[in-house]
């Protein structure tokens, strides 16, 4: 009787207990004036064939989080207090040994970038075969190499077999993730861990393959963590979503119950930046710029002397009015960063015309363009790339006057002051140096130099797409106050369709080098005519959950 | 990758021209007449300062002169020293042994350098890669007669454990102390730039996704970052390979080797014009074909660089 009881009683243990269960975790980096409690008091669970997100900006927290559960911190990152439970066995503190056993075959790992976690120097297939044979020793070697293949098959890639042999820089980055999300399932964990497997890549491909991984995992019953900065993207992926803001959860729940009734003053702003008003149309002045007949030929060189044309650009014919913006968007490879090249004069067209304020550049020589080139300016994607280290964030935003011979001494640092207002940043920043400032910072300085001539055209190339949620709410915000007060003239050029109804006018989709609609943004968002717009609108994460 | 090779030896061919020629012109313009001088104080006949001026092409101007040596050259013929010993039998008796020795010092700065380098990245701020670093800046501060004087001294006279000179025929085991001393300066190098090649490849992210597999540390350490640490590791061994190709006039030196480095050093001081060119010409072909191996050695170790394309 009670023998029976007792039995009973361990099976439903069995059943309640979580596959990972952490409590209070700290992490903690250490630098000389002491440590950095990067992760503090996290607690959660996450059952056996359950989806589970952490959601936050950079630096939150939640990359570190997933690190410490397999022990992966980078640098000299330690955990310094709480538990982590495994299927009934404590990771914090286990030997070397017992984790190197229990990363690949029981906890899986998906890392973010596709680009940087592949061994450059090694095949796709000696990676994937790698990964299977240190999870499964006594495996004889031509039964490793057909696991692989089958591995990669699962994981989407159709012609795995002639692939094995070629290296990562021959893939594209949509098909290294696929390898990565291989090489993470390939010992049929039981736990997989997923760190923002998708950010890099275009949003169609970043649908295709969640909808491969869940698939996949669902079909083992794996337990999934993902992690992401995206909240659209948490609550259509996963069943819970655990919110965390500067190493602390803030808000843990199921996930449609956090994004319909966010409880933490956080959650709700995250929330709000993603249900944010589409902007009021602006119906502009007279033309501003004109493209007709944008066409751009590349030649690729093939062997040492024949090289094949490639056509960039199209056939593209556009005009922004004064005071309007206009979103180019398409995914990578699409032509739209060239577009907005030739526009700035950094490439030449290869045929068509291009008249910014009545005048063609198209065929300008280098003079002529120096001189409009006080009417345009540019504010690219990487806050941490387009800025020089090594100059002042003053010397920063006067260094187009300096190169345009505008005004003496005294009054260029008024201009710089003006400017810095006009971006909402301090004076006091005009010191300080690039590095010492946030990416929004850097954003709003990289603006501020772009207003510096005063132009009446801009062009913001992807000039939000490194920033966090909540960040990238408050430099659109500015964006559009700059241009009510100073009637600027956009082009927006984009991946990121949410973005762009709060920011543009009109849409212009571009497809291989080609403009495939053009309308005005609430005619785009909708009733979309073609079927690749559809696509792109479809894949928006969370899109269809509101 | 044949179209590639192919290629660059169409490059070397303006090297070898444009150096062979710039070192029979500073030869053919230093001071005072060789044949004057092969006669010494005895002064010299002018019927046979005549014939030996024809015999050696020197009353032709001097382009007409640099054509005649290079068309022998590409028939074998080197000339002859002043001794009247071909120079390609001096070339033969020098440059087999100059070349054991850079093979043997070649030898122990991979095997320390690149050993140490590794242990002391892998153990970043601890003793090991601190002492390291002391080691290899007192080795680089060091110069190297100083060093080859104190291994001659401490190794050959106090321990006896070494000939303190290397006879003629230069074995094996006679050249291994010089091969150590000539080793000394690269393996500090090599410790160096090992070590930060380490640590830098330890922190890519491609390491931890080769952790988070489940593989094991020596796994990762041999296999994702010793490799990837290796290639720049490899230009500087190479170079440094040309450079002791071409002779080690110090340590061959006081070592009493007969290498290449010595032997060249005595016929520059005697103005022994084809014995310097030919050495140099030998060196030019040496040092263009150690850099096209080592540019092929890339593409082998980093398949992102092909060649032919």
């Amino acid at each position: 009787m009670t023998a029976a009881n007792e039995n009973t009683s361990n099976e439903n243990s069995a059943i309640e207990t979580p596959l990972l269960s952490i409590r209070d975790l700290a992490v903690e980096f250490p630098n000389s004036k002491g440590a950095v409690r990067a992760v503090d008091n996290v607690s959660l669970d996450l059952w056996q064939g359950e989806t589970l997100a952490i959601v936050g900006e950079s630096g939150s927290g939640k990359s570190t989080t997933a690190h410490a559960i397999i022990n992966l911190l980078p640098g000299a990152g330690r955990i310094a207090g709480g538990s982590i439970e495994f299927d009934g066995r404590q990771l914090v503190g286990a030997s070397s040994h017992a984790l190197e056993a229990i990363r690949g075959r029981e906890i899986g790992f998906v890392p973010q970038d596709p680009m940087s976690n592949l061994n450059p120097v090694w095949s796709i297939g000696f990676q994937v075969e790698e990964a299977i044979s240190a999870n499964n020793p006594g495996m004889k070697k031509n039964e490793v190499r057909k696991e692989a293949i089958e591995v990669l098959k699962k994981a989407g890639l159709a012609d795995a077999e002639s692939r094995m042999k070629q290296y990562p820089h021959q893939f594209s980055g949509g098909m290294r993730q696929r390898v990565l999300i291989g090489i993470g399932l390939s010992a049929n964990p039981r736990l997989l861990i997923a760190d923002e497997p998708t950010s890099a890549l275009d949003v169609t491909v970043q649908r295709t393959i969640l909808d491969h991984l869940a698939k996949l995992t669902k079909a083992t019953k794996t337990s999934v963590i993902l992690i992401t900065h995206d909240l659209g993207l948490a609550a259509e992926r996963a069943e819970k979503i655990v919110v965390m803001y500067r190493g602390k959860v803030v808000e843990a729940g199921p996930s449609l119950e956090v994004l319909k009734n966010p409880k933490h003053p956080y959650t709700q702003k995250l929330v709000a930046a993603r249900n944010a008003a589409p902007r009021k149309t602006h119906a502009g002045g007279e033309v501003a710029v004109s493209v007709k007949n944008l066409e751009k030929v590349y030649s690729i060189k093939g062997s040492a002397f024949k090289s094949t044309p490639f056509t960039a650009v199209q056939g593209v014919s556009f005009e922004i009015k004064r005071g309007t913006t206009l979103a180019l968007v398409g995914e990578s490879g699409s032509g739209k960063s060239t577009v907005a090249k030739m526009l700035l004069g950094l490439e030449k067209p290869t045929s068509g015309e291009i008249v910014i304020d009545g005048k063609n550049i198209a065929g300008m020589k280098h003079r002529e363009l120096f001189s409009l080139r006080r009417q345009m300016q540019p504010v690219f994607q990487d806050p941490y790339g387009s800025l020089d280290p090594l100059q002042n964030i003053a010397n920063t935003i006067a260094e187009p006057l300096v190169t345009h011979r505008v005004g003496t001494r005294k009054e260029r640092e008024a201009r710089v002051r003006e400017l810095l207002e006009a971006v909402s940043l301090p004076w006091a920043i005009s010191t300080r140096y690039p590095s010492e400032l946030s990416g929004g910072q850097r954003q709003r300085v990289a603006i501020a130099r772009a207003l510096a001539l005063n132009p009446d055209f801009i062009v913001l190339d992807e000039a939000v797409s490194a920033l966090d949620v909540l960040v990238q709410a408050q430099v659109l915000e500015l964006l559009a106050r700059l241009q009510d007060e100073l009637k600027l003239t956009y082009l927006f050029i984009t991946h990121d369709l949410a973005v762009v109804q709060a920011i543009a006018d009109q849409v212009a989709v571009m497809n291989k080098g080609q403009i495939v609609e053009f309308g005005s943004t609430k005619d785009i968002f909708a009733k979309p005519q073609q079927e690749y717009t559809r696509n792109l609108l479809d894949a928006i994460p969370g899109a269809k959950l509101l | 990758m044949i179209g590639y090779i192919f290629k660059r030896i169409l490059q070397a061919l303006p090297v070898f021209f444009g150096t062979t020629l710039l070192i029979y012109f500073m030869v053919f313009a230093m001071p005072g007449d060789p044949i004057v001088a092969m006669f010494g104080d005895r002064g010299v006949n002018q019927a046979v300062y005549e014939q030996l001026r024809a015999q050696y092409h020197l009353d032709q101007p001097f382009i007409v002169q640099y054509f005649i040596y290079i068309g022998g050259i590409f028939q074998g013929d080197f000339g002859t020293s002043f001794s009247g010993q071909p120079v390609s039998e001096v070339l033969a008796a020098t440059f087999p042994v100059t070349i054991r020795l850079a093979l043997m010092a070649v030898f122990f700065e991979m095997l320390v350098g690149v050993g140490v380098g590794l242990v002391a990245g892998l153990r970043k701020g601890k003793l090991f890669d601190n002492s390291s670093l002391v080691m290899s800046l007192l080795l680089i501060s060091t110069p190297v007669f100083v060093i080859a004087f104190v291994f001659q001294f401490v190794f050959a006279i106090q321990l006896g454990w070494a000939k303190p000179t290397v006879s003629g025929d230069a074995g094996f085991t006679e050249l291994l102390l010089p091969a150590i001393v000539l080793s000394t300066l690269a393996v500090a190098y090599i410790v160096r730039l090992t070590r930060s090649s380490v640590i830098e490849t330890s922190g890519q992210d491609f390491v931890r996704t080769a952790y988070g597999k489940g593989l094991t540390r020596s796994r990762v350490v041999r296999v994702h970052i010793l490799r990837n640490s290796l290639i720049p590791v490899v230009t500087y061994l190479s170079i440094d390979f040309g450079v002791l190709l071409v002779g080690a006039t110090v340590t061959e030196g006081i070592f009493n080797v007969p290498g290449v480095g010595r032997t060249l050093y005595q016929a520059i001081i005697r103005g022994e014009g084809p014995t310097v060119v030919s050495f140099v010409t030998v060196m030019v072909l040496i040092y263009v074909a150690v850099n096209l191996l080592t540019d092929l050695l890339y593409a082998v170790l980093d398949p992102r660089i092909r060649y032919g394309k």
